[in-house]
């Protein structure tokens, strides 16, 4: 036993010191404020992968088993979020933004199809990320196909909204917070009626989760002017992969933005969501290999069509993501946290795409027919 | 094939899309935004997916 101890301590000393050096070389290399937002990926990254929460999960186990306690955590955790940030955004407008965006058909087929998909994979924008650094391989190939989604659907995203959409609407300030709450315990009781007998209560993990998750929400809002997202990130570095291999941009309304032509040109590390996302990829690595085995547990044997179907899948992660103006981060969490319309109606949308996924993962040969 | 190997190669692939972008758009460290959004009087500018440029 002891033997033991000292062989993991110097690789746990190692991984934490390796953590501290990456946020400190962005902070000298690049600038104090990327190193924080890196800090703060880190922290969600860590809680994420350390606690086991995240979004696909939770809505999995509401869906199959009635089991509502990671749905309350995503509640509560919104729900602290916006006492905040609500009133915050309110009095420092323009220093400060919400994840506002417009109800549109776009956006409301988006979160649908993005429900469904992510069920498929069983990961969302920042499920997948956890999953990618904690070895899942079917979310390790589900990745690259995310990222060129992404770039794919904000390249159309004018067309797509076009189609028709209402102006961006939301709450604001203390109002805010009150109709975001009553929301909030409105579809809270919902679930309590709907949940199993037995299971109808809030776990201690996922009241931790919830609490660090929304003090890292928090953070990213103090620190980058704006709420946590994940997709805009990865379409970014499939633009910049494009735009490395040659690829002509200018035909998009989206990527020939001046503002969109600047991120591409600029580094990576200026970009708040790639900041983000880097830093979850590498919190979760760092917890799975602090975890003794759990890099060691070998990788399931799945038949051709559920990689297929997990191309297929990533790929519409990415693009319906950004029809929807976000994931369940960015649109769900973000969206309703800091007052947007769109958050809720992401919301209904994904979850009735997500009890269709549930059906469909078994069947492309992800998980074992019941 | 255990869970380290697509883990590993994740993670080199990050390093290696870190390195090739620093050194093809390299920052400048020195000019730096506040180091803290709130009460810096900057508006937000980051890109975000449920904004849309202007």
């Amino acid at each position: 036993m002891e033997s033991v101890a000292v062989a993991v301590w110097p690789r746990r000393t190692g991984l934490i010191v390796t953590a501290v050096a990456v946020v400190l070389a962005v902070m000298i290399l690049v600038g104090v404020r990327q190193g924080l937002l890196l800090a703060v990926g880190l922290g969600f990254g860590l809680t994420l992968e350390g606690l086991r929460f995240g979004f696909a999960g939770p809505w999995r186990a509401m869906i199959l088993r009635r089991e509502p306690s990671g749905m309350y955590a995503h509640l509560l955790a919104i729900g602290l979020v916006a006492v905040v940030a609500l009133p915050l955004i309110a009095a420092r407008n323009g220093e400060l933004a919400g994840a506002l965006a417009p109800v549109g058909w776009a956006m409301i087929g988006g979160a649908f199809v993005f429900g469904i998909a992510m069920q498929v994979v069983l990961g969302c924008g920042s499920g997948t990320l956890v999953n990618v650094g904690s070895g899942n391989p079917v979310s390790f190939a589900a990745l690259p196909f995310f990222a060129i989604g992404s770039f794919a659907g904000a390249y159309h995203l004018f067309w797509w909204t076009d189609l028709g959409s209402l102006p961006a609407v939301g709450v604001s300030g203390w109002s805010g917070v009150a109709a975001t709450l009553a929301a909030l315990a409105a579809v809270a009781v919902v679930l309590h009626r709907c949940g199993a007998a037995g299971q109808r209560r809030l776990h201690t993990r996922h009241l931790v989760a919830a609490c660090l998750v929304s003090a890292l929400a928090l953070a990213n809002l103090v620190v980058a002017g704006q709420p946590w997202g994940v997709v805009y990130g990865l379409g970014l570095w499939a633009a910049k992969g494009a735009t490395a291999l040659g690829a002509d941009l200018s035909g998009s309304a989206f990527w020939s933005a001046s503002e969109s032509v600047a991120r591409v040109n600029e580094n990576v590390l200026l970009d708040v969501t790639s900041l983000t996302n880097i830093g979850i990829m590498l919190g979760a690595y760092l917890v799975a290999s602090w975890r003794r085995g759990a890099l060691a547990s070998r990788v399931p044997n799945l038949p051709l069509r559920a990689w297929i179907a997990t191309a297929v899948a990533g790929l519409l992660l990415g693009y319906s993501s950004r029809l929807a103006f976000g994931c369940n981060v960015g649109a769900f969490f973000s969206g309703i946290s800091t007052g947007s319309l769109h958050g809720w109606v992401w919301f209904a949308a994904a979850f009735a795409g997500s009890m269709l996924g549930v059906q469909l993962r078994p069947r492309l040969g992800l998980e074992p027919r019941q | 094939m255990t869970r380290r190997v697509p883990a590993n190669l994740a993670m080199l692939m990050l390093v290696a899309m870190i390195v090739a972008d620093y050194i093809a758009s390299p920052p400048n460290p020195y000019q730096q935004p506040a180091i803290v959004a709130l009460g810096s009087g900057a508006s937000s500018a980051g890109g975000f997916c449920g904004s849309l440029p202007e």
